[in-house]
Parts: C-alpha cells; sequence; structure tokens
C-alpha cells in the first residue's frame, strides 16, 4: 500500500484532480464501448421482430 | 496437373460465414468478459493503490495505467480496421467488412481517451496540457483518420461501396502507424518513449510494470468483447432477411 490514510489516496500528493480526471474518463469511455452496443442490440432486435410481425400478418 | 489447393485454414473460410461468426462471437463473448473483468479491475486496484509513486512524478505518473493501454488498443484497433477492410477488398468477405465497420467507433473512443489523458497528464508533468508535439500530432490524426472512416460508412448508402471507400481510406491512413511509433525517435520530442518493447526488460519495477501489463491486456480484453458486441448487432441487421436470423428473432 503506498498511502497511510484516505484523505492521502484522494489527494494523491497533490494531483488528485489530474488521477481522478483521468479515471473517470477512462471508467466513462469504458462503460460508453459497453453499453452502446448493448442498447443498440436491443433496440435492433425489437425493431426486426415487430418487422417480422408486420410481414407475418400480412401475407 | 497442378492440383489446386486450398492455402488457407479452415476456420478462415468459415470466418466468411456470417452466421458461424455470430455463434462463435457468442460463444467466445462470456470468456473475455469475464477476463477483461478481473484484468482491469485488479490492474485499477494495483495501478491507483499498491503502485510505488514514481520518484520524479509523483502520483500523477499512475495516469499511465489509462494512457498507455488505450493508447496501444487505438493503434492496434486500426490495423485491425486496415487488415480486415483489406480482406473485405480482396477476397469480397462481408464479415470482413463488418468487422472494419465495428473497429471503427472503438478505436475512435481509444484515441480519444489517449489524447485526454495524455493531455491531462500534461498539465502537471510539462505544464502545458497540449503541444504541436509530433507524437501528439499524429495521434490526432489518427482520431481524425477514424472519424473519417466513420463518416464516410454513414455517409454511403451502399453498404459494400461504403465498406470498399472505407477499406481505402484505413488502407491510405496506414502509414500514419509507423509514424507515430518511431516519431519519438524520429523528431525532438516531449513525449518520452515507448515504456514497453519486445527485446528489452521495462526500465520500471516489477510493482510498477506488472499492473501496466494487466492493463493492456485488460484493454485488449475489453476490446474484444466491445467488438463482438457491435459485430453481432451488425450480423444481424445486415443478415436480417436470412433464415436463420428469423428462426433466432422467433425462438426469443
Amino acid at each position: 500500500m503506498s498511502f497511510n490514510s484516505f484523505t492521502e489516496f484522494l489527494s494523491m500528493g497533490g494531483h488528485g484532480l489530474y488521477v481522478w480526471l483521468s479515471y473517470a474518463l477512462g471508467l466513462a469511455v469504458i462503460l460508453l464501448n459497453l453499453v452502446a452496443p448493448l442498447m443498440e442490440r436491443s433496440r435492433l432486435v425489437a425493431q426486426l421482430k415487430r418487422r417480422l410481425q408486420r410481414e407475418n400478418q400480412s401475407p | 496437373m497442378v492440383e489446386k489447393k486450398k492455402w488457407l485454414p479452415r476456420w478462415f473460410y468459415q470466418l466468411a460465414s456470417p452466421r458461424w461468426c455470430y455463434q462463435i462471437c457468442g460463444k467466445l463473448l462470456p470468456g473475455f468478459a469475464v477476463a477483461a473483468l478481473i484484468l482491469l479491475l485488479g490492474g485499477i486496484v494495483w495501478a491507483l493503490l499498491f503502485a510505488p509513486a514514481d520518484y520524479q512524478q509523483g502520483n500523477s505518473f499512475r495516469i499511465i495505467y489509462l494512457h498507455v493501454p488505450s493508447a496501444i488498443l487505438a493503434q492496434s484497433c486500426y490495423m485491425m480496421m486496415a487488415v480486415a477492410g483489406a480482406i473485405g477488398l480482396i477476397w469480397k468477405m462481408k464479415v470482413a467488412d463488418m468487422v472494419a465497420k465495428s473497429c471503427a467507433p472503438i478505436g475512435a473512443t481509444m484515441a480519444v481517451l489517449a489524447l485526454l489523458t495524455g493531455a491531462i497528464w500534461g498539465k502537471p508533468t510539462w505544464g502545458s496540457w497540449w503541444v504541436w508535439d509530433a507524437r501528439l500530432t499524429s495521434m490526432l490524426i489518427l482520431l481524425f483518420l477514424y472519424l473519417g472512416v466513420m463518416a464516410l460508412n454513414s455517409a454511403i448508402e451502399s453498404e459494400s461501396t461504403a465498406a470498399q471507400a472505407s477499406a481505402v481510406l484505413s488502407l491510405v491512413g496506414l502509414v500514419n502507424i509507423p509514424i507515430i511509433k518511431y516519431s519519438v525517435d524520429w523528431w525532438n520530442t516531449l513525449h518520452q518513449p515507448a515504456t514497453f518493447t519486445l527485446t528489452e526488460r521495462p526500465a520500471m519495477p516489477a510493482e510498477m510494470w506488472v499492473p501496466l501489463l494487466m492493463m493492456v491486456v485488460g484493454f485488449y480484453c475489453f476490446f474484444a468483447v466491445s467488438l463482438m458486441l457491435r459485430l453481432r448487432n451488425e450480423i444481424l441487421r445486415r443478415e436480417r432477411r436470412a433464415g436463420w436470423v428469423r428462426d433466432l428473432l422467433l425462438s426469443k
């Protein structure tokens, strides 16, 4: 462990803003890249299903 | 008579089948997701809590654990996009076009992350958010190439024409990759040279580079997950008229 207390961990030796901003951005970019395709999938599946049902109803 | 032989392995031909590709991605996804989760969580905890502070840069050096993996991934992803685009051009393989198209948004966000973490790191280290330095500028060009490929893909109506145009653009832009890599050697630059090389041991102690290696591998696993998710969407969308997609939708 390279920090003695939680406040020391948060302040990162005076560079806290830079470090935490970077990690927040990193987390945001990773989550975006996972959430966006998952949402796209549910949207796409719902859309294709509706289309399929329409086609089945009107032969 | 010379017998005509298949000189590429069987899986290469199987990859050409969207259905097979969709299924194999579905099987590979959970494994890569678990590996990415473990490596990224472990890497971040190690990087933030246990890696020792740098003797010159103090704690701001911890940004390296996001900056280096995202920069490496942005370049690897570009090479993958260009190679997939070339395969699509040469063999007219639909799946390769879809892979190339799915790579672009992931690579663009990775380039953004590398540039932003670099800027944030540059402020306490160099005293400036941005300098027009060879490494930084060539990385910015990489981002513009990604945006260009994405714009081409969405601007052209016909899927095969869009794939051809963006494949040509990504192949032309491939020249930027060695420029990024060697920019720190060719020009005088503020940016430090590579942290990892294949031939030499890293200059940092193990408790610093092991978490960095974990983050790099973790980022690759995360890339695999995101790429396969996007690829499966793309396959479903383009193969929506195929019988197997209809069966799949009805079974849900």
